[in-house]
C-alpha cells in the first residue's frame, strides 16, 4: 500500500470534485475491498476521498411506492431494513448470504456493487491478469478456474463477480443513480456490469469521477414473491459457485412477472433474459420453469472444470422458482 | 463548507478506545488493528489474516462488530472503539460472555478468541436489533428480535474462524449468555 | 511378559454421560467467578475430592513405572492461562514491545525454479522509515542447517515459488511491507515441474518415511494373496494438499544484546529452536534465549524452527534494532510446510465371510527439491488389521514446489481417510456390517512388527460408539434415506494414532509457604499443557491443585522436547512426575523446616522415556458421522459426529475433550471444505488465503461428541496417557466420506467433497 493522501468531503458535490482534482483518486466507502485490494498492491491510489460518511446513508420510500437506497447504507442495515424485508426478500436474503456480519456492518450498497472478482490471479501480482494489467495474460484460462464464468467470458478474462447482493438487485430490475461532474445518470443493474470482451480492466460503466449515489428499486417489484439462493463450499462467509435470484408473480396459474438472475456464472450479474422471456404468460410449473431455464443455460459455455455450473445453475432456479410458485389449486 | 483535506501521508486523529481519549497522528495507511497493537499497546485484538477472512480482529466500533484490520483509522476520527480488553468495564469483573468462554472451555491456542468475543457481543445487539441473518425465516415479521438457537448463533459467528475447532463450546457459552 | 487385559471402563467423562446426542454442559464449578478467582493457579482442585476421579478404575498389575492416583488427574481442571487469553492480555509472539522494535517484511519468489540475478534495493530503500533490505547476497552469513528450508539468502537458487528472497526491515508494518513490493527482483528463470503423478521419471521409494518409518514394509506374499482372494477390492483414493493455518500466523520478534540472542516466537518447540539458532549462529546455546509463552496454534507447522525466526534474528543482527517478522498470511501455504498430496492405492483381499487374506496399501506423494519429506501415509496400515499378507509402501517425487511437512498427523490422517474408505468398500462388497468388518480383522498382536499391543481397545471403540450412535438401527443400504432434497447417510470409521514420547527434564520446588513450582520448557499451543502438568505434579505431590504453579515456554527453564506427535504431555508430565515424586520423598525424609530458598529436584527422563519397549504401543478409536447431501446443490452437511477412543488415561477430561473435538473438526473440513490446488503452470497453491482456503467455519461445525474408554495401560508413563491431540482428526474424513457414500450410493474418492464433485457425480450416476 503506497503513501496517500486522504480526503473527507461534506457533499457528494465536493466528492466529485475532490476526485476531479487529484489524478490517482478512489471513492473509499466501507473499504472491506478496497483496503483489502490495497494491501495485496492491486490498488495503489495516491488519494482516497472518503465517501463513507456522505449524507447517502437512509432508505427511504418515495410517493410512487419505489425505494431508494443510499450509496453509503451498510450491508446489513439494508438487509434488516422493514421496507426490504417485507417488500424485496430476495434483496435482503442475497445480502445476508454473503461475506460475514462483521463486513456486512462496514460494507456499503455503493461499494458492494463495485468490489472486484477473487479470482485468485487478479488477486496475485506475481502472475498475469488482464484485468489488472491490460496485455499481461489470462492465467486463469489454461489455469485453475473451477470458480469462473460460464457465461460472456472472453478469451481475455474469465472472471467472476462476487457480488450477492447485485444478484438480487438485478433480478429486481434495480437501478444505479450516479453523479459525476457532468451531472446525474442512472442505469439499470444488470447493465451496470460489463462482459470483459477486449477490456476487462473495466468492471462496470461508471465513467471515470463518477461516484454511485444510490440504487433505486422499483415499485413494480414491491411486494412480489421472491428469493435468492446460493451454493457454496462451506455452509457460511464464502463466495457462490452459483447463486440465483428470483422474483417470481404468478396470477391464474400463469407467470405474469418474473425476474431471474444467476451469480457466480459471468462477469457481472448474469439476467437470465431468455428464461424469463420464455416464463412470462407460461404456466407457472416446474416442467415449465425447467424448459425456461434451459432456454438459459442451453447458451452457457463452460470451461475446462467448472461445467458443474450449469446443471448447479438450473436446480438453483428450479427450485427457488417451484418454491415460489404458488401450490396449484385444487380444483 | 470545504473538504477536510490531508494531502500528505499523515493526518491526526482523535477516537476514543475503552473509554479513554486518544489524538493520535497516523499514517493513513494505519488500520485500526495496528493502531490498536502498535500504537496504544492494546494487542488482544489480533491480526489472523489481515484481509477480512477470519474475524481474530474483530472490535466493536461505535458499537458495531467490524474486522478492524479493513477499517483505515484515519478514517475513524471521532469514533468509539470498544475492544476486548475494554469489555470487562473497569475491569474488575469479567464480561459474562469472557465469563462463558472460561467456563465452557470455549478455546484452545486462544488467538481467535477476543474476536469470537467481541463478535458474540456485537452478534447479540443486532439479534436484539432484530437484524435477520442468513437462516432466521423470511417468514419472521421484521423489526422484533431474532430469537437465537444455535443455528442462528452459528450462522453470525461464521465470520470468526477457529482452527483449533472450539466451535460447539463457544456456542455453548453464548447460549449461556443468552439464557 | 503378556500384555495386560484391563476390562475398559467406559467414562462418563462428563455430565453428558449416557446422552449421547447431547453434549452437556461441562462442570463449570472449578472456573473461578471473578477475574482474581479465577487467575493464577485456576483454583481447580478444591472441586475434585478423591472420590471425583472419573470413572471407576480396573484393576491392573503394576510392572513399569508406577503411576500414582490422585485428586487432580483426570479432573476437568480450567485452563490456567484461560483469564489472559478471554481478557486479551496474553502476550503473543508479535506482541511485544520492545523499545525500538521494527518490523520485517519478507519478498516471496516470483518464479518456480531458477535462481536470483539481481535484487534492486533502491526504490525500497528510498521509502521513508525503511531501514534495510537484506537480500542473497548481503544478509548475515549463516552456518549450514540440518533444515535446508533454514538457509535463508544465503544463495541466489529458487528452489520454488515463494521461496523467500529478500526482506525488508522499516519501522512500521506499514512501510516494510510497501518496501517489500518496491523490492525489484531479476530472475534466471528454468523449467520446472510441479506435477505429481505415480508415473514420474523421478519417482523414488525412499529408505524412510516421516517418523523414522521404513518407506516399504512387505510381508507374505501380498501381490499373489491379493489376487488369489475371493473378495477382492482394488481402488485409489486422493487427498489434496492441505494447509495448517493456525490462526497465529508465524510469527518471531527477535532481540540481540551484544552476542545474546532473545526470541519470542510462536513455535511449538522452544528448545529446538534455541539449538538450531545457536547453529545457524554459531553461538553457545546459553548466550540464546527463547520464548513461546503463547502460541496461536500450530498443529505441526511450528514443529520446527520456520524463517520467521531466522529471518527476524538475521534483521535484529543487521540493524541493530529488534525486529517482528510476522509471515502474511497469504505468505504460509508456501513458506511453512504443508500436507503433500497422496495418491493411495489400496487391494484389499477377504475371504467371503469378511477376514482380510492381503492388504496393499501403496501412497505417492510428493517433497520438494530443498530436502526430503515423505507423509507416512502407508503406515497406519501396518498397524489396524489382521493381514497375514501386507504391502505398505511410498513413492515419493521431488518436484519444484514448496517443502511439505507436518500436519496434524501427518501420515495417519490422510492414510486413514484412504484404507478405512477402503474398508468401507470391502464391507460392501461384501454385504457385512461395516463396524462388523473391522471387528473380525482385529488383529492378536501388531501386524507390521509382531509385538503384542500395550493395551489396544478399538473394538470397545467400534461397540461402545456404535451404541451411541444407534449404529443398530442403521439400514445398511445405500441411496435409501430422503428428506426431502436431503439424502442422509451414516458411516464408521476406525482411528489411530501410536504413542510417542521423547526425553526431556523438569523441575520441582517446593517453597517454604507451602506452595509448589513446576518448571519444564514445554509449549502450551492451545492444548493445555500448563494446567494438565500441573495436575500430574498436585498428585505426585499429593497436594492440591491450587499450591502448584507451572511455568512453561522459556529456554531458560528445563529443556523438553516439542509440542508434536501427540508427544508434549507425556514426555514432560513423565519428567514432572520424576521431579515431584524425588521432591515429595525429600520432604517426607525431611526434619526441620524448609530452607528459605525451597527445595529443589531435577528429573532427566533419558533412558526411560527413549528405552525400548518389547510393545506396539498406540491410540485406537472410532468415528461415526451422519451427513446430509442436498440434491439441489451437492452441498454436504455433518448433521452428527461423535468420536470415541481408548487413549489411555484421559488426564483433563476438560481440555482433552476440546482437543477431540478439534482434531474432528479439522477432519471435517478435510472431509468437507478444505482443498488446496498445486497450480502446475505456477508451481505454488492456488488457495493462497483464508477466503480461498475453506478452513470450516461455525456455520460448518454441528454438535460434536468425543468421549472415551478409559484405558489402563501400564506399559506408557507413569500417567498412563496416550497422546489425544491428533487422533481426533483421523479417520474423521473416512467415516464422514463413507456417510457420503451411505447417502446417495456413490463412492467418492477424491476429496474435499465439495459441491461441484457431489453434484457432478449425482447427476451422472443419480
Amino acid at each position: 500500500m503506497k503513501a496517500f493522501g486522504y480526503v473527507r468531503p461534506r457533499t457528494v458535490e465536493e466528492a466529485a470534485e475532490a476526485y476531479a482534482a487529484h489524478p490517482g483518486a478512489r471513492y473509499l466507502a466501507g473499504g472491506t475491498n478496497l483496503v483489502d485490494l490495497m494491501k495485496l498492491g492491486v490498488e495503489s491510489p495516491a488519494v482516497l476521498v472518503d465517501i463513507g460518511r456522505l449524507p447517502l446513508d437512509t432508505v427511504e420510500e418515495r410517493p410512487d411506492g419505489s425505494l431508494r437506497v443510499g450509496a453509503t447504507v451498510r450491508n446489513s442495515d439494508l438487509a434488516a431494513h422493514p421496507l426490504v424485508r417485507d417488500r424485496y426478500p430476495v434483496l435482503s436474503q442475497a445480502l445476508l448470504a454473503g461475506a460475514s456480519g462483521q463486513l456486512r456492518n462496514a460494507a456499503t450498497t455503493g461499494g458492494n456493487l463495485l468490489q472486484r472478482t477473487r479470482c485468485p490471479y487478479f488477486q496475485d501480482l506475481d502472475k498475469p491478469c488482464n484485468k489488472r494489467v491490460p496485455g499481461s495474460g489470462c492465467a486463469a484460462l489454461a489455469g485453475v478456474h473451477r470458480d469462473h464464468a460460464v457465461f460472456g467470458h472472453s478469451d481475455r478474462c474469465i472472471a467472476t463477480h462476487p457480488s450477492d447482493m447485485a444478484v438480487a438487485l438485478a433480478a429486481l430490475d434495480a437501478r444505479v443513480e450516479l453523479y459525476g461532474t457532468e451531472g446525474t445518470r442512472s442505469i439499470p443493474v444488470a447493465d451496470f456490469h460489463r462482459l470483459p470482451g477486449e477490456h476487462p480492466e473495466r468492471d462496470t460503466e461508471i465513467r471515470p469521477g463518477e461516484l454511485i449515489t444510490g440504487v433505486l428499486l422499483p415499485a413494480a417489484r414491491a411486494g412480489v414473491p421472491s428469493a435468492y439462493r446460493k451454493a457454496r463450499d462451506r455452509a457460511s462467509y464464502a463466495f457462490a459457485l452459483a447463486s440465483v435470484a428470483v422474483v417470481l408473480r404468478v396470477a391464474d396459474g400463469v407467470v405474469d412477472q418474473v425476474g431471474l438472475a444467476f451469480g457466480g456464472l459471468a462477469h457481472r450479474p448474469w439476467r437470465a433474459h431468455h428464461a424469463e422471456t420464455a416464463l412470462l404468460g407460461a404456466a407457472a410449473t416446474p416442467p415449465a420453469f425447467e424448459g425456461a431455464i434451459d432456454l438459459e443455460l442451453e447458451r452457457a459455455e463452460p470451461l475446462r472444470d467448472n461445467a458443474f455450473k450449469v446443471p448447479l445453475a438450473h436446480n438453483l432456479a428450479l427450485d427457488t422458482l417451484t418454491r415460489l410458485a404458488p401450490a396449484p389449486s385444487p380444483v | 463548507m470545504t473538504s477536510d483535506n490531508r494531502l500528505g501521508p499523515h493526518s491526526e486523529i482523535t477516537l476514543r478506545v475503552n473509554g479513554k481519549p486518544h489524538t493520535l497522528l497516523v499514517d493513513h495507511r494505519r488500520v485500526l488493528l495496528d493502531l490498536l497493537r502498535e500504537d496504544l499497546g492494546l494487542t488482544g485484538s489480533k491480526k489472523g489474516c489481515d484481509h477480512g477472512q477470519c474475524g481474530a480482529c474483530t472490535v466493536l466500533a461505535d458499537g458495531r462488530r467490524v474486522n478492524s484490520c479493513l477499517l483505515l483509522a484515519v478514517t475513524l476520527d471521532g469514533s468509539e472503539v470498544t475492544t476486548i480488553e475494554g469489555l470487562s468495564g473497569d475491569g474488575e469483573e469479567p464480561h459474562p460472555l469472557q465469563r462463558a468462554f472460561l467456563e465452557r472451555d470455549a478455546f484452545q491456542c486462544g488467538y481467535c478468541t477476543p474476536g469470537q468475543i467481541c463478535s458474540a457481543v456485537g452478534m447479540l445487539a443486532e439479534a436484539a436489533a432484530g437484524h435477520p441473518s442468513h437462516v432466521t425465516d423470511p417468514a419472521e415479521p421484521s423489526g422484533r428480535p431474532v430469537p437465537l438457537d444455535r443455528t442462528e448463533i452459528r450462522e453470525r459467528l461464521s465470520g470468526n474462524l477457529c482452527r483449533c475447532g472450539a466451535y460447539p463450546r463457544i456456542v455453548d457459552a453464548v447460549e449461556d449468555v443468552i439464557r | 511378559m503378556p500384555p495386560t487385559d484391563p476390562t475398559p471402563q467406559v467414562a462418563g467423562g462428563g455430565p453428558s454421560g449416557d446422552d449421547p446426542l447431547v453434549p452437556g454442559a461441562l462442570p463449570a464449578e472449578d472456573v473461578a467467578a471473578g477475574w482474581t478467582e479465577a487467575a493464577g493457579a485456576g483454583g481447580s482442585a478444591r472441586t475434585a475430592p478423591p472420590s471425583e476421579a472419573p470413572g471407576a478404575r480396573a484393576v491392573r498389575t503394576y510392572e513399569e513405572p508406577a503411576p500414582r492416583t490422585g485428586a487432580a488427574l483426570g479432573a476437568a481442571a480450567g485452563r490456567r492461562e484461560g483469564r489472559e487469553k478471554v481478557s486479551g492480555a496474553a502476550r503473543y509472539a508479535g506482541e511485544h514491545h520492545l523499545s525500538g522494535r521494527v518490523y520485517g517484511w519478507p519478498v516471496p519468489a516470483g518464479i518456480a525454479r531458477g535462481r536470483v540475478t539481481g535484487v534492486d534495493t533502491s526504490a525500497a530503500l528510498a521509502l521513508p522509515g525503511v531501514l534495510a533490505v537484506l537480500t542473497p547476497g548481503d544478509a548475515p552469513r549463516l552456518a549450514e542447517p540440518d533444515d535446508a528450508t533454514l538457509a535463508l539468502l544465503q544463495n541466489p537458487r529458487v528452489p520454488h515459488r515463494g521461496w523467500c528472497v529478500a526482506l525488508a526491515v522499516a519501522e512500521t508494518p506499514e512501510s516494510a511491507r510497501d518496501a517489500a513490493r518496491a523490492v525489484r527482483v531479476t530472475y534466471a528463470r528454468e523449467p520446472h515441474d510441479a506435477g505429481l503423478r505415480p508415473d514420474h521419471p523421478d519417482a523414488y521409494e525412499p529408505e524412510e518415511a516421516n517418523g523414522g518409518q521404513p518407506g516399504r514394509l512387505e510381508l507374505g506374499d501380498p501381490a499373489a494373496a491379493f489376487a488369489a482372494a475371493p473378495v477382492r477390492v482394488d481402488t485409489a483414493y486422493r487427498v489434496p494438499p492441505l494447509h495448517n493455518h493456525p490462526m497465529e500466523p508465524h510469527t518471531t520478534t527477535a532481540d540481540w544484546d551484544g552476542d545474546r540472542l532473545t526470541v519470542y516466537t510462536s513455535s511449538q518447540g522452544g528448545t529446538t529452536v534455541r539449538s538450531v539458532l545457536a547453529g545457524l549462529f554459531r553461538l553457545p546455546e546459553e548466550q540464546i534465549t527463547v520464548i513461546a509463552e503463547h502460541v496461536g496454534g500450530g498443529f505441526g507447522s511450528k514443529g520446527t524452527p520456520r524463517p520467521d525466526v531466522v529471518l527476524a534474528a538475521m534483521a535484529a543482527r543487521r540493524t541493530g534494532r529488534p525486529v517482528t517478522v510476522a509471515f502474511p498470511r497469504r505468505h504460509l501455504p508456501t513458506t511453512v510446510g504443508h500436507r503433500a498430496p497422496t495418491l493411495h492405492r489400496l487391494r484389499l483381499g477377504a475371504t467371503p465371510d469378511g477376514r482380510l487374506i492381503a492388504l496393499l496399501h501403496e501412497v505417492t506423494t510428493h517433497t520438494s527439491r530443498v530436502k526430503e519429506f515423505v507423509e507416512q501415509a502407508a503406515v497406519p496400515s501396518r498397524v489396524m488389521y489382521a493381514a497375514p499378507h501386507l504391502l505398505s509402501t511410498h513413492t515419493v517425487v521431488p518436484l519444484d514446489v514448496p517443502t511439505p511437512s507436518w500436519m496434524r498427523a501427518p501420515g495417519e490422517a490422510p492414510g486413514m481417510y484412504a484404507l478405512e474408505s477402503a474398508m468401507d468398500e470391502l464391507a460392501g462388497a461384501l454385504g457385512l456390517d461395516p463396524v462388523e468388518l473391522r471387528i473380525r480383522n482385529e488383529p492378536e498382536r501388531d501386524p507390521g512388527t509382531g509385538s503384542p499391543f500395550s493395551s489396544r481397545h478399538l473394538v470397545e471403540c467400534l461397540r461402545e460408539g456404535a451404541r451411541r450412535f444407534g449404529w443398530d438401527r442403521r439400514d445398511p443400504r445405500p441411496g435409501t434415506r430422503a428428506d426431502g432434497p436431503l439424502l442422509l447417510g451414516t458411516g464408521v470409521a476406525a482411528a489411530t494414532y501410536p504413542v510417542m514420547v521423547s526425553p526431556s527434564t523438569a523441575t520441582a520446588t517446593a517453597l517454604p509457604d507451602g506452595t509448589f513450582v513446576v518448571r519444564v520448557n514445554a509449549s502450551d499451543i492451545g492444548t493445555g499443557a500448563r494446567t494438565v502438568l500441573a495436575q500430574v505434579a498436585a498428585d505426585a505431590l499429593h497436594v492440591p491443585l491450587d499450591r502448584v504453579r507451572t511455568e512453561v515456554g522459556r529456554t531458560d527453564l528445563p529443556p523438553a522436547p516439542l509440542a508434536g506427535g501427540s508427544s508434549g504431555t507425556a514426555s514432560w508430565g513423565w519428567a514432572v512426575h520424576e521431579a515431584c515424586t524425588d521432591l515429595a520423598a525429600r520432604l517426607a525424609a525431611l526434619t526441620g523446616p524448609l530452607p528459605t530458598e525451597g527445595i529443589e529436584t531435577r528429573a532427566d527422563t533419558t533412558g526411560r522415556a527413549d528405552a525400548d519397549t518389547p510393545y506396539a504401543r498406540h491410540a485406537f478409536g472410532a468415528h461415526f458421522a451422519e451427513v446430509a447431501v442436498d440434491t439441489v446443490t451437492g452441498e454436504t452437511r455433518v448433521r452428527r459426529l461423535l468420536g470415541v477412543y481408548a487413549a489411555g488415561r484421559i488426564l483433563n477430561a476438560r481440555t482433552a475433550r476440546s482437543q477431540f473435538v478439534g482434531g474432528m473438526t479439522m477432519g471435517l473440513g478435510m472431509a468437507l471444505t478444505e482443498g488446496s490446488t498445486l497450480d502446475r503452470p505456477f508451481g505454488d497453491f492456488t488457495e493462497a488465503d483464508l477466503a480461498s482456503y475453506h478452513v470450516p467455519a461455525h456455520a460448518d461445525v454441528p454438535d460434536i461428541e468425543a468421549d472415551w474408554i478409559e484405558e489402563d495401560d501400564p506399559h506408557l508413563n507413569p500417567m498412563g496417557s496416550k497422546g489425544i491431540g491428533e487422533i481426533g482428526i483421523v479417520g474423521t474424513a473416512a467415516a464422514i466420506g463413507n456417510a457420503v457414500h451411505h447417502a446417495t450410493g456413490i463412492r467418492f474418492r477424491d476429496l474435499p467433497l465439495t459441491p461441484d464433485r457431489i453434484l457432478g457425480a449425482l447427476l451422472r450416476e443419480g
